[in-house]
């Protein structure tokens, strides 16, 4: 590298604009290639912009904290972006309400089955107390989960990598298991792949059936709210 | 528009506030979501058409483009590369039984206490 270009870099790498902008162009990459494929989950765009800039990061030698000066001022938006789950969560809500009971319930029996299959299997092979409780959350919506996790004392951003991961699993296998156990119901399919894979099984649900969708997103949020509550409270309970 | 984003920001102050003062273990961009859906409820109700069409444009616009948001946090994962190749085993185990055992559970109790429906099949689009 030349002795100009070299500069050039010493001072790009200080400042935020750097982070900022190869955050979006990782993005919109990651986003163009997830359309292409017909918006297949393995494709997710989250899922690909991460492991590019984590590759980018290696190969410049950049630290994160370097990084997420500039990155920061995306991370910023998800608080009032979780607020403003509220609007499709009243939409979703007013849309079900013949069925909302049954689907409280649904939900209910889904958070904690989620956690806590997660969290046991996890315990049962070994696996430590930063991750069982950075997997707690895994299952609901990433802004959700990622400040359940930091609450608890888990690892936001492996909590931030695990739902993803859950978003794709419930995507790809959810239908194909519910139709093999005989789950035939759009609602009962909906709201099953709704509160395994959040806003990634959502997203696919909406393509299959209108309903299927609607009770998808009523899951996500629905979930979201339940295990954000419960958590905490399981967790006060179980250490004093 | 503007007034509408502000709204969204006045919700978070107000549920990370209600988080510090009165220690609730929620975060609380969560508390500010239930207070939006409050306050998105009365207005339906009450008929504020304005006050839903300008909150519905205020959320889209930030939830239009959601997933970019969680990019920057994941790239923190590489702070955890150490942790994950110690345990990828038990957390790949972890997320794929707890998916297939969420699924069936939550799909199972929506079967048996939700309403009948006529089995998934065909292109039916005209029930929403």
């Amino acid at each position: 590298m030349g002795e100009p270009l070299f500069d050039l870099w010493i001072y790009l790498s200080t400042t935020p604009l750097l982070g900022l902008t190869v955050t979006l162009a990782a993005y919109i990459g990651a986003d163009a290639l997830y359309r292409r494929t017909g918006r297949h989950p393995a494709a997710n765009p989250v899922l690909w912009a991460v492991l590019l800039l984590c590759g980018l990061l290696w190969i410049t030698g950049t630290d994160y904290g370097t990084y997420f000066e500039g990155a920061q001022f995306i991370h910023f938006l998800l608080g009032p972006a979780t607020v403003a789950l509220a609007v499709p969560l009243y939409a979703a809500v007013k849309r079900a309400a013949r069925s909302l009971p049954a689907a409280i319930v649904a939900v209910l029996c889904g958070a904690v089955t989620a956690s806590g299959s997660a969290v046991g299997i996890a315990w049962l092979l070994g696996a430590g107390e930063a991750t069982l409780l950075s997997l707690a959350p895994k299952s609901v919506t990433t802004p959700i989960a990622m400040g359940v996790s930091d609450r608890i004392g888990g690892l936001p951003s492996l909590t931030a990598v695990l739902v993803i991961l859950t978003g794709i699993l419930g995507a790809v296998i959810g239908p194909p298991l519910l139709s093999a156990v005989g789950i035939k119901g759009w609602m009962a399919r909906g709201l099953a792949v709704g509160v395994t894979g959040h806003g990634i099984a959502t997203a696919r649900a909406l393509g299959v059936h209108p309903v299927a969708g609607a009770f998808s997103s009523l899951a996500m949020g629905l979930n979201g709210v339940a295990t954000a509550v419960l958590i905490p409270l399981v967790l006060t309970l179980l250490t004093g | 528009m503007l007034g509408y984003l502000t709204l969204l920001l006045v919700c978070q102050l107000i549920g990370e506030s209600l988080a510090v003062v009165l220690a609730i273990p929620l975060p609380g961009p969560l508390i500010g979501m239930a207070v939006l859906f409050v306050i998105v409820f009365a207005a339906d109700a009450l008929g504020a058409r304005g006050v839903v069409d300008g909150t519905t444009e205020a959320a889209d616009a930030l939830l239009r483009h959601l997933s970019l948001l969680f990019v920057p946090a994941g790239v923190g994962v590489v702070l955890h590369l150490a942790l994950i190749r110690e345990e990828w085993l038990s957390i790949t185990l972890a997320l794929i039984g707890s998916a297939v055992l969420t699924t069936l559970v939550t799909g199972w109790v929506m079967q048996r206490l939700g309403p009948a429906e006529p089995p998934a099949g065909g292109l039916d689009r005209s029930r929403d």
